[in-house]
């Protein structure tokens, strides 16, 4: 489709709309991107005090251990809530998609209600969740396992398990609404294609839907990888911190203590730097994907 | 076999209703759990997971409940809760409304008009979506340190109301909904540039200016970094920043934090309900053409 852009109007007219957006978009976002650059070779105490310490920041982050064990908690984190987030949703979605079922929009809201919580308030509700003995998470599993133990230390010992549990519920429900849409706009007539030539539901789904929703697939694995490597809060607000042994400590979480804690917020910006090129390498890595297709 | 494959159907059917049933269950618990936390004494909190079983009606202990915790938390004045949901009202309303302004007008301008920068412009704001929020932390804490505005609520605000995502969607909303023709003809009757906007282009985007309120309110609502980083008197923190504060004082006191924590999702719970039917078809809308 090619653009229609107006010529019609006052030489004025555009820079009054987009004025605000450039000056904002300019002031705290540009410069600080290029200021991040210069801060990320530099050591700070406070926002007032720096030192100009050019690539020894990025030298002490590589022999930090404390920063790959954030690394790999947070990768581990990703891995695995995205790898278990994925079939749920979709599952979820292929149930709300069946034809004539009753209560579609009701049982919809349901699932996407705990996407409305924030994540700090996901983190309260879920504090109580997790309490050792009385917490609703063991007196469930009392109840379903035989001899399941009487004290479960959730926030103790299996840190990464809650974590993965809370977000499970926290953002299912969100993934849900795109593959539902996906599966929606499944085309019609090669469904019914297959069913002449005899296919079962099992062979529609590998051969019909998972290649006709494959594009929502990637932008949603993208979108949950990349909001998994930012996580904070929950593991903040949970532990109270990075918890007994670091085992909650993230890549963002030690990006907040050396920055915000120690002071230090030109480690920080190394580490911020750190962060961004996982990211955008993952964000390549999905369009050349997009593209061999 | 048409018939046969319609039987199945039903049939299978018949099994999805358990399976969604027991998935309700699963995501609508932990809501359950919450509100039956807040409103249980401290001598019946751990005698049952929901409600105290006892002899009243519905065989519920009626009197092992109070709703002296949400009472706690808005007049014990250390607490300062009913000033945390002031500010949070604040702070979410006029960012919200200001992110909204400035992303759709941004958007105008990039969809609709032939200018020298609108080639860069665009660009640039495409190539800004892949900076993720961590990394622009510490450089932007140390420019609102050098403007004066560290632990005021401009500080907070200004930095958030340019977002690049909100200006790439009103972009491509407007770009395909609102036809060339129809503004100039607008022009044509004599109708400013201004006015035009406000009048013409808002009203047709209605149902994505909805969804981008509502989503930037529930961002600004639910941001726990930002104003973490940023306020440091107590009194201007947001529901966010003062329930962390609250876990952290009242560590194992339950009922309070459950309190606290209904009357934080509450609102926006109640928000979303009012408007939900315009808030999914605005969040899909824009995934699955692109």
């Amino acid at each position: 489709m090619t653009r229609q852009l107006s010529t019609s109007h006052p030489r004025w007219a555009p820079y009054v709309f987009i004025t605000p957006f450039v000056l904002i978009f300019c002031t705290f976002m540009v410069y600080p991107l290029v200021q991040s650059i210069l801060l990320a070779m530099q050591q700070t105490f406070g926002p007032k005090t720096t030192v100009f310490v050019g690539l020894k920041n990025f030298a002490d982050l590589f022999a930090d251990r404390f920063f790959w064990l954030a690394m790999r908690n947070t990768f581990v984190f990703a891995v695995a809530s995205v790898a278990l987030q994925l079939p749920l949703s979709l599952g979820l979605a292929m149930l709300l998609n069946r034809p004539r079922l009753k209560g579609r929009a009701l049982f919809r809201l349901i699932f996407f209600s705990p996407s409305l919580v924030g994540i700090v308030f996901v983190a309260m509700m879920f504090a109580l969740m997790f309490h050792e003995r009385e917490g609703l998470v063991n007196t469930l599993l009392r109840g379903v396992i035989p001899h399941f133990p009487r004290e479960f230390p959730w926030l103790q010992e299996y840190v990464m398990p809650a974590l993965i549990i809370a977000t499970l519920w926290m953002s299912v429900g969100f993934n849900m609404i795109y593959f539902l849409a996906a599966l929606q706009s499944v085309d019609r007539e090669c469904l019914e294609a297959a069913d002449i030539d005899g296919a079962n539901g099992w062979q529609k789904f590998l051969y019909v839907i998972l290649p006709e929703i494959a594009p929502v697939t990637r932008f949603v694995t993208l979108l949950s990888l990349i909001g998994s490597f930012q996580l904070f809060e929950l593991p903040y607000i949970l532990l109270n911190g990075p918890g007994p042994e670091n085992r909650g400590l993230t890549v963002v979480m030690y990006l907040y203590q050396y920055g915000f804690e120690v002071g230090d917020l030109g480690y920080a910006s190394g580490i911020g730097w750190t962060l961004a090129l996982v990211l955008m390498g993952l964000t390549i890595i999905q369009r050349m994907l997009s593209r061999e297709q | 076999m048409a018939v046969e494959n319609s039987t199945t159907q039903r049939m299978v059917n018949w099994l999805v209703y358990p399976l969604l049933l027991l998935c309700a269950a699963v995501t609508l618990m932990p809501f359950l759990y919450l509100v039956c936390s807040a409103l249980k004494t401290k001598a019946t909190f751990f005698s049952s997971p929901f409600l105290p079983p006892g002899d009243g009606f519905l065989g519920i202990d009626w009197s092992g409940l109070t709703v002296e915790h949400f009472y706690l938390l808005f007049t014990d004045p250390s607490l300062g809760f009913g000033r945390a949901v002031v500010n949070s009202v604040f702070y979410a309303s006029v960012s919200s409304v200001l992110t909204t302004l400035c992303a759709a007008m941004g958007g105008y301008a990039l969809a609709k008009f032939a200018f020298r920068a609108n080639r860069l412009l665009s660009g640039l704001v495409l190539a800004s979506l892949i900076i993720p929020g961590p990394l622009l932390l510490a450089p932007s804490y140390q420019l609102i340190y050098r403007f004066g505005l560290l632990d005021s609520f401009i500080g907070l605000i200004l930095p958030g109301i340019a977002p690049a995502f909100g200006v790439f969607l009103f972009r491509q909303a407007l770009l395909h909904t609102v036809p060339l023709e129809l503004i100039e003809a607008a022009r044509i009757d004599g109708c400013g540039e201004i006015r035009c906007f406000f009048t013409i282009i808002l009203p047709l985007v209605r149902p994505m200016l909805g969804a981008f309120l509502l989503i930037t309110f529930m961002g600004a609502w639910n941001n726990f970094i930002q104003p973490q980083i940023i306020l440091q008197t107590p009194e201007k923190f947001p529901l966010a920043v003062a329930i962390a504060q609250l876990k952290g004082l009242y560590g194992v006191d339950y009922g309070l934090l459950m309190a606290g924590t209904v009357v934080s999702i509450a609102p926006v719970m109640g928000l979303f309900l009012l408007l939900q039917k315009d808030f999914i078809a605005g969040l899909t809308s824009g995934a699955v053409k692109g």
